[in-house]
């Protein structure tokens, strides 16, 4: 098929219009009205929602750094065209490292109760609020050892990213394959060092909020969530730039695989969630089996919206070949999936939290749009720093001539 | 389609088409070779002492194995997830690795299939047998029957397990054949006599036309979609036969996709094992090469990483639950009476797979064949340490108890890697055991002469951006 290998590929220039640069500002507006009412009403409500949306969107950021890695060691050229797109959700990591910071100072400073086991004397025998099981943890789930495990946890990433990041621009303006090995070995070291610092992360900020309960999963689970929404996120990317009359080299082709992965690992992630309901459903050990009693007592529509819209829509939409070639189809499950992720995380931080008089409101969906507004104003921002297609990848004509058949 | 010169060839030396049908082709024509009569004759032994000691199972009962009321599970079940979880490579690489359309799969799909199929024959073996009476094994269906209320439990992940593995038997075993047909048409045509038509006949009157081609590709497409889940199920249900129980060290939730893992892991290993010898013995070099060695080594890297990440939240997680049953289970398995098998364990599946970090070592044939021997060892003993050292030390101290195998589980277990190479030898002397027609789709792109072609035409040095290519 000669008459392919003539595809141009040019730089681009991505300029964020300022419609859409208006619309994060709008959107950012929306989240700073509904931090202060969340704040002024309820300061609880307000700390969960806190974490709720910096843990989603640092997720999202940290998965944009894992998708290179992972197409960086698998040698992948399907993904080399749009690559810039996870390099730019990776640059809103430090925006979720300073709200962590926050989240941390919170604690320090005891403006909330969102992890039982920072209270006083909680692991103390004499105190009146000793907690017995808890004070079996206190080895690991103390803030000394969380606040350091985070700050080199955090480092680590801030440098993966950073590193990829600036070998694949380098790339840009040498050509060669130099940079191409180099970050292929960066990412094959990336990979462990993600999967021991991820569980300890969905431990120490998610899991140690439901301080008695444990479950092995857990980090797994988180991975698959996070994983499936920045897919989403780079798809409808995709589909935004194309329809701005950038990325023309991205063809059907690509966004069928795009679709694949999306189809795939909700499936995957629904894997994950019966792996870790069933089995607690099943032994019905009441150390274990509380979590989903509680969620399933005060959460119930919630509880299966959850696995409607995160697997039964996608699973259906997305089963024949057509429609994850079909834009307005992709769109659709695209927002589902996103909407669908932070219904999970939900589910999975309120009863902890704020209890079970937890509602979604103006202050959930405000933040959530106020911290959307400012990832795609940090995202967009980043995208327009270097040339949306990547002309000297070594992989960057096989993108162009990719075909699914 | 283009592909990058910089990617490492997967045929190596010259090669046309003519040549490839010949070199594989042969092998199922010409007379054994004097290695291939050593081997079948050991593995016929093997096969006859499974079938000595069967005998003597079904003859005198179950209580001729090592069990005790404690330990109520041992090498039975240990060899029967041990055979499942190798039955686990040739449906990921024929089936996964089409969906994410990796080149390299055509050279060893045919063959690590065939393994997978013999694999889930020995697995299940042992269920059939551990039931205690075969005869009425058709029982685990749900029959409409006259016994009152008698009938199948469908709470219990046994008979999960009953439809997950027959269920993956089938499906792994279409897949296999289909794929054969093609190939099996290529030895028709070439054959005379008796062997003609029995060739013929297996190959379903294959012709070659566009349009068996085009519904070949696409019940391909079809199998593959179906037997991705299937890989994924088999040992999910595999692991649940623990986890959904209260064992301490078998209810973790993390048992699903760690079972999956490590069974792609011992899968690979196998794999490794068979194809070292078999591409020396069979001279299949150039389809079999270092760099699918090299990927496969990989393979085993990741998931042998994956399988060692939960073995250490298994254990942390224990510590963290502040349950004293979990925390005392798993210091029991590193420090108790079973302590060799958890170190033997730890050592084989978490340790050697980390030598492939290495390139060197990933290209190294002997390095690779001792590594992926340890790597089997190291799967058996992780169902051991599973099985049993949970089971020996149970709530009630008074009844805690040792169990070992008597010669009966012994030569079972010896004897079903007998049955196992009965099969694989045999497959070996009467089917292509390489993809003949899939290896010619991937000559004008992975081919070492086609790479250097492209490098030339597009003023690349092919020496600096492949190396691997002399």
């Amino acid at each position: 098929m000669g008459h392919h290998h003539e595809v141009a590929v040019h730089e681009e220039k991505f300029v964020v219009p300022a419609r859409l640069r208006n619309i994060t500002f709008g959107l950012m507006g929306i989240g700073l009205v509904a931090i202060v009412v969340g704040l002024m009403t309820d300061s609880h409500r307000f700390w969960a929602n806190f974490l709720l949306n910096n843990w989603y969107f640092l997720g999202v950021a940290l998965m944009g750094t894992l998708f290179l890695a992972t197409q960086s060691v698998s040698n992948a050229g399907w993904s080399a065209g749009f690559k810039r797109i996870p390099e730019a959700m990776a640059t809103y990591l430090p925006y979720a490292f300073a709200g962590f910071a926050i989240i941390i100072l919170s604690v320090l400073m005891h403006w909330n109760h969102t992890y039982h086991w920072t209270h006083e004397g909680i692991a103390d025998p004499t105190s009146p609020d000793f907690d017995e099981i808890i004070a079996e943890k206190v080895a690991y789930l103390n803030l000394p050892f969380m606040i350091g495990r985070v700050v080199v946890i955090f480092t680590l990433w801030y440098l993966f990213s950073r590193v990829m990041r600036r070998n694949s621009l380098a790339e840009d303006l040498q050509g060669g394959f130099k940079m191409l090995k180099r970050n292929k070995t960066i990412s094959a070291i990336f990979l462990p060092v993600f999967a021991v610092s991820w569980a300890m992360a969905c431990w120490d900020f998610i899991m140690s909020i439901d301080t008695h309960w444990y479950s092995t999963i857990f980090w797994v689970y988180h991975f698959a969530a996070a994983w499936v929404t920045a897919i989403s996120i780079i798809a409808l990317t995709v589909i935004y730039l194309r329809r701005a009359g950038y990325l023309s080299i991205v063809s059907e082709h690509h966004m069928h695989d795009l679709g694949k992965f999306m189809f795939a690992f909700s499936i995957f992630w629904t894997y994950i969630w019966l792996s870790q309901f069933l089995l607690i459903f099943y032994a019905n050990i009441p150390e274990e089996s509380i979590y989903y009693q509680e969620r399933f007592e005060h959460f119930k529509l919630l509880f299966w919206i959850n696995l409607v819209i995160n697997f039964v829509v996608p699973f259906l939409l997305f089963m024949t070949r057509g429609s994850k070639r079909n834009e307005s189809m992709m769109i659709l499950v695209g927002v589902l999936l996103i909407i669908g992720k932070w219904i999970d995380l939900y589910i999975g931080i309120m009863p902890g939290t704020v209890g079970s008089h937890a509602h979604i409101g103006f202050v959930e969906i405000g933040m959530f749009l106020g911290f959307l507004g400012l990832f795609t104003f940090v995202f967009t921002r980043s995208l327009t720093k270097a040339s949306l297609v990547p002309t000297k990848h070594p992989y960057i004509k096989e993108f162009v001539t990719h075909e699914v058949l | 389609m283009y592909e990058s010169p910089i990617r490492r060839p997967l045929i190596t030396g010259k090669t046309s088409y003519a040549q490839i049908t010949d070199d594989i082709a042969t092998a199922v024509e010409a007379k054994p070779t004097k290695w291939w009569y050593i081997g079948f004759i050991v593995s016929l032994a093997g096969l006859g002492l499974w079938l000595l000691t069967v005998t003597y199972l079904l003859v005198t009962g179950v209580g001729v194995w090592g069990l005790n009321k404690t330990v109520d599970w041992g090498w039975d079940i240990t060899n029967f997830v041990w055979w499942v979880g190798i039955g686990h490579a040739g449906t990921l690489i024929s089936a996964i690795l089409l969906l994410f359309r990796q080149k390299w799969r055509t050279a060893v799909n045919r063959s690590a299939e065939a393994m997978t199929i013999f694999a889930v024959i020995c697995a299940g073996t042992y269920p059939l047998l551990h039931a205690g009476r075969p005869w009425v094994i058709y029982w685990v269906f749900p029959l409409p029957n006259t016994y009152g209320s008698l009938w199948a439990n469908f709470n219990s992940p046994l008979l999960w397990d009953v439809f997950a593995i027959s269920t993956y038997f089938t499906v792994s075993l279409v897949f296999w054949y289909v794929g054969l047909i093609p190939d099996l048409a290529t030895i028709r045509d070439r054959a005379e006599g008796v062997r003609k038509k029995i060739y013929g006949l297996l190959a379903f009157g294959w012709n070659g036309s566009a349009k068996a081609w085009q519904r070949f590709e696409s019940v391909s497409l079809i199998l593959a979609g179906l037997a991705t889940p299937l890989v994924l199920s088999v040992h999910t249900i595999v692991s649940m036969d623990f986890a959904t129980s209260v064992i301490p060290g078998w209810h973790t939730t993390i048992f699903p996709p760690y079972f999956v893992a490590g069974a792609v892991f011992s899968g690979f290993a196998m794999v490794l094992t068979l194809l070292i010898i078999m591409r020396k013995v069979m001279r299949l070099e150039a389809y079999i090469t270092l760099n699918h060695i090299d990927v496969m080594n990989k393979i085993i890297l990741v998931t042998g990483s994956i399988v060692g990440s939960a073995y250490i939240t298994e254990f942390f997680i224990a510590w963290y639950s502040a349950v004293p049953f979990e925390r005392y289970a798993f210091v029991n398995r590193a420090f108790g009476p079973y302590w060799w098998a958890y170190w033997a364990m730890m050592t084989c599946n978490v340790i050697t797979p980390q030598l492939f970090w290495s390139q060197k070592l990933r290209r190294n044939i002997t390095a690779v064949f001792i590594i992926s021997i340890f790597v089997n060892i190291g799967m058996w003993f992780e169902r051991f340490v599973i099985i049993v050292t949970s089971l020996h030390r149970d709530y009630l101290p008074s009844s805690w108890a040792m169990y070992s195998p008597t010669w009966v589980e012994i030569g079972m277990f010896v004897g079903s890697l007998g049955l196992f190479f009965t099969l694989f030898f045999l497959f070996a002397k009467f089917l292509p055991v390489i993809a003949i027609a899939e290896v010619k789709s991937i000559v004008k792109t992975s081919a070492e002469e086609h790479i250097k072609k492209t490098a030339e035409k597009e003023g690349i040095d092919i020496k600096e951006v492949n190396p691997q290519i002399a």
